[in-house]
């Protein structure tokens, strides 16, 4: 990380909410933690959120950069939904499993190559700009499966979505991994002080050297990659393509996770495990209520009352009334007696 | 100064004593301004003079605390533009307010578009628009959309809408910014013809030669008071200057000053070389020569084209003529990242929307610059923008508890400061000031002309744009002064003076040679 750990009253919120969620489960279903292992492979509630928050965490990830640069991204549900029917189409058609990965994910690089171009060459507004191909993503995808399901049975796929390593379900791990090098990405070069100082202000950015265009374009890009990962794990998990319904509205589950996890829409500051944990908030909600036997449309509602707490305990007003982060280091006093000169020896 | 002939019959249009108070700044205070029955009227004033709150106390868009206006001796009170165009003052903004996606004929008759059994009549409305632009020599396809058609014409249109709803007094809002020689021509002899008809013309603009080209009597406002009115054609340009800035002339600004004595610096070759370099709509070309180690000072009245010519010198705003060079090499500054890479660096007039990156702390504000010019790929570590950052906070003396406080907590001052900081980080060659001292309290006022001084004597060149005069003539070894857009003058050493300044502001236009 190159900036200053966030004061804990930061990701107070997220993780308290978390925790407050899981304890609710616990408290509905003592067996809630509990977690054996059977076949190599763990199981058990917990390890259940984990798996089935997956593809909105993966999701969240790049929408969270996509924001933190004040924009949005529709497209994410539809193009999970061709990234999958990619990846299903070529597998039935008889493709190895590499060339089958490598057409999948260029499949979302390609889709979120067409969003960053239309926002930020062509200028128009991330909202729209994205509408359109989450309008026409999902006659893409029907396109590729011929209007079918797509089913496979390729051993290799199924393994992304069902399979396990080191006793971790496979797609917990991609997460996993995804997080990590989204945040090597942009933590270890200069690239999330550039998406930060883009979402701020675009205009003060440019007039600092700040390559806009650029910045705006890899972050959409990244964006779609994350969704065609999701896509393939979706897929990979139900061994099949299903055009009209492969991560239908989880553009808006990813969006919901990313401001539940403390980034502004209005662009800036972003936190990338808090997304992630913002998407574990959301599925171990729905777990929770699947697990109760509440009748499934209490999920809805539930999910807004719990999303109301955590987003009033960000709302500025009443962060006023929570204790502050201690304040950073102090300038430090000079080294040595300083010549008189500002620009030299910068 | 009163009307010299009081008639019987009132005039136009009377306001009296009227005051506006934002958040306990005085915007207006006790302001009189009349406008008769077939004049043009110019409103004059710098910055924070008051023309707009005025305009828009007129207009309805606020409320006025204290005073009277009167139409023709009747007490009125708009409390919204419809209103006011109502009791028949109607107002044409720079940016037109119609809508561009709707014919001509439809934004003629907007809201009160010809009705036959309840339904718009086109027929009827076609006809009418088209009898409503003859007047003004507009003979175009009034089914057509607004937009197509250039923002001369749209401004015409807007305001034969205004006219035919029955205006008697037209206030029209620096019109003529955004226009060419040949369609500001257009528009002045609509504003002729209308003044013949009685109505009268309200004309806000920030060029002195139009003012004396049309304008029958002028008022001035300074800092939301009245300066006085006079008839345009008692008034020397000199005069009205004075009366704009503010300041005493003293009779020396008359007298004609000896020649410059810098021949030797004029030897040493250029760092930046700018030959017939413009942009149409924004500034005329100009020749523009920056040696390393010298200030020059941009002076001119607000809207002279001072911004516009930084702007274009760092590229923010792309020429559409003329060359440029720097170390005698050619260059292209197609933006700021092309200028940045070439050594220059830029404060912008307006810190909060083009300078500051509000919600980054200070450290990520000073360090963005120069990690933007290393790339993404070369982050600086942590530790040496800790450095970096601390080192400017000291040595400038920018008031923040940390490097981490976010920038737009800071006063304007240490904002200012902190922007000087992002780019001396840098080591710029060329370093484009615009308007530095602007909304700074006076400590921090002194102490940013000291780093001034200070920067060109390390051989840094500094361009410099501001509308203090006296802190022009401070810290420039030269002062380009612009009038209507134009680079009307160049002072060096000795002649740079506020009386020398004043005089080229205030200079009659020669007729000038067509460039070829």
């Amino acid at each position: 990380m190159t900036r200053p750990a966030p004061g804990p009253s930061r990701n107070l919120p997220q993780y308290g909410a978390l925790a407050a969620v899981l304890l609710a489960n616990w408290l509905l279903f003592p067996d809630f933690f509990s977690i054996r292992l059977q076949d190599g492979r763990l199981f058990g509630s917990l390890i259940d959120v984990l798996n089935r928050g997956a593809p909105v965490a993966l999701l969240a990830i790049g929408m969270t950069m996509v924001i933190a640069t004040r924009g949005v991204d529709l497209s994410v549900g539809a193009v999970m939904a061709i990234s999958g029917a990619v990846a299903a189409t070529l597998t039935q058609a008889g493709w190895g499993l590499a060339p089958v990965l490598a057409a999948s994910l260029g499949a979302g690089l390609l889709c979120g190559l067409w969003n960053g171009l239309l926002v930020a060459v062509l200028r128009i507004q991330p909202i729209i700009a994205t509408l359109i191909l989450m309008v026409a993503g999902r006659g893409i995808a029907q396109l590729v499966t011929e209007g079918q399901i797509v089913t496979f049975t390729s051993p290799g796929l199924a393994f992304i979505g069902s399979g396990s390593f080191l006793t971790v379900p496979m797609p917990v791990v991609i997460t996993a991994v995804l997080l990590g090098v989204t945040a090597l990405l942009v933590r270890m070069t200069a690239l999330g002080l550039m998406i930060e100082a883009v979402g701020v202000n675009q205009l003060s950015s440019a007039g600092a050297g700040v390559n806009t265009p650029v910045v705006l374009v890899a972050v959409y890009v990244w964006c779609g990659l994350c969704a065609a990962v999701a896509g393939l794990v979706v897929a990979a998990d139900i061994r099949g393509a299903d055009a009209n319904n492969a991560g239908l509205w989880l553009e808006l589950d990813a969006i919901l996770a990313v401001v539940v996890g403390g980034t502004s829409l209005l662009g800036g500051r972003f936190g990338l495990l808090r997304s992630v944990v913002g998407a574990l908030i959301l599925q171990a909600m729905n777990t929770g209520i699947l697990l109760s036997g509440f009748k499934p449309e209490f999920n809805l509602i539930v999910k807004a009352g719990v999303l109301m707490v955590v987003l009033l305990l960000q709302s500025p007003t009443l962060t006023l009334f929570l204790p502050r982060p201690a304040s950073p280091r102090p300038i430090r006093p000079p080294a040595k007696p300083e010549s008189p000169s500002p620009s030299a020896g910068a | 100064m009163t009307d010299p002939t009081p008639t019987a019959s009132p005039p136009l249009l009377a306001v009296r004593g009227l005051s506006k108070a934002f958040l306990g700044v005085q915007a207006l205070d006790g302001v009189d301004f009349t406008v008769r029955h077939g004049e043009i009227h110019a409103l004059l004033g710098e910055n924070g003079a008051g023309k707009s709150t005025l305009i828009k106390t007129l207009t309805g868009v606020y409320q006025r605390d204290a005073g009277t206006v009167t139409l023709e001796g009747r007490a009125i009170a708009p409390r919204g533009v419809e209103e006011a165009q109502r009791l028949h003052i109607g107002t044409v903004y720079q940016e037109v307010n119609l809508l561009p996606n709707l014919s001509v004929a439809e934004n003629l008759f907007l809201g009160r578009q010809p009705m036959r059994f309840g339904l718009v009549d086109r027929g009827a409305m076609r006809r009418r628009a088209r009898a409503v632009l003859i007047p003004y020599g507009l003979s175009l396809d009034v089914t057509a959309p607004l937009g197509r058609f250039s923002v001369a014409t749209q401004q015409i249109v807007a305001i034969a809408r205004a006219v035919d709803m029955s205006a008697k007094v037209l206030i029209l809002d620096e019109p003529t910014a955004s226009l060419d020689a040949q369609e500001v021509a257009v528009l002045f002899k609509v504003m002729r013809t209308l003044r013949s008809r009685g109505i009268g013309i309200v004309f806000v603009t920030h060029f002195l030669d139009q003012v004396y080209a049309l304008c029958d009597r002028i008022t001035v406002l300074r800092n939301g008071l009245l300066v006085g009115e006079r008839r345009t054609a008692e008034l020397p340009r000199l005069d009205l200057v004075a009366m704009m800035l503010g300041r005493e002339l003293e009779a020396a600004a008359h007298r004609i000053a000896p020649p410059g004595n810098d021949g030797e610096e004029d030897a040493r070759p250029p760092l930046v070389r700018f030959r017939g370099y413009g942009k149409a709509r924004s500034v005329e070309p100009f020749d523009l020569d920056i040696r390393p180690g010298e200030v020059v000072g941009l002076a001119g009245l607000l809207g002279s084209g001072r911004t516009e010519t930084a702007r274009l010198v760092f590229g923010m705003d792309r020429a559409d003529r003329g060359e440029a060079a720097v170390d005698g090499q050619a260059v292209r500054l197609r933006g700021p990242r092309d200028a940045i890479r070439l050594g220059f660096g830029f404060c912008p007039e307006d810190r909060k929307k083009e300078g500051i990156v509000g919600a980054l702390s200070v450290r990520e504000n000073i360090i963005l610059a120069l990690q933007a010019r290393q790339g993404w790929l070369r982050p600086i570590p942590r530790r040496r923008q800790e450095e970096i950052a601390d080192r400017f906070i000291r040595l400038l003396d920018i008031r923040t508890p940390h490097a981490e406080q976010p920038i737009q907590l800071l006063s304007g001052g240490n904002q200012q400061k902190a922007l000087l900081a992002r780019w001396l980080a840098t080591e710029p060659r060329l370093l484009i000031l615009d308007e530095p001292t602007r909304g700074i309290d006076v400590g921090a006022h002194a102490e940013i002309i000291r780093l001034i001084e200070r920067l060109c004597a390390d051989g840094m060149a500094l361009l410099v744009v501001s509308s203090e005069l006296e802190e022009i003539v401070a810290y420039s070894r030269r002062v380009v002064v612009l009038r209507d857009r134009r680079h009307v003058a160049e002072l060096r050493g000795g002649e740079v003076a506020v009386d020398r300044i004043v005089a080229a502001i205030a200079s009659e236009p020669v007729p000038v040679e067509p460039r070829p």
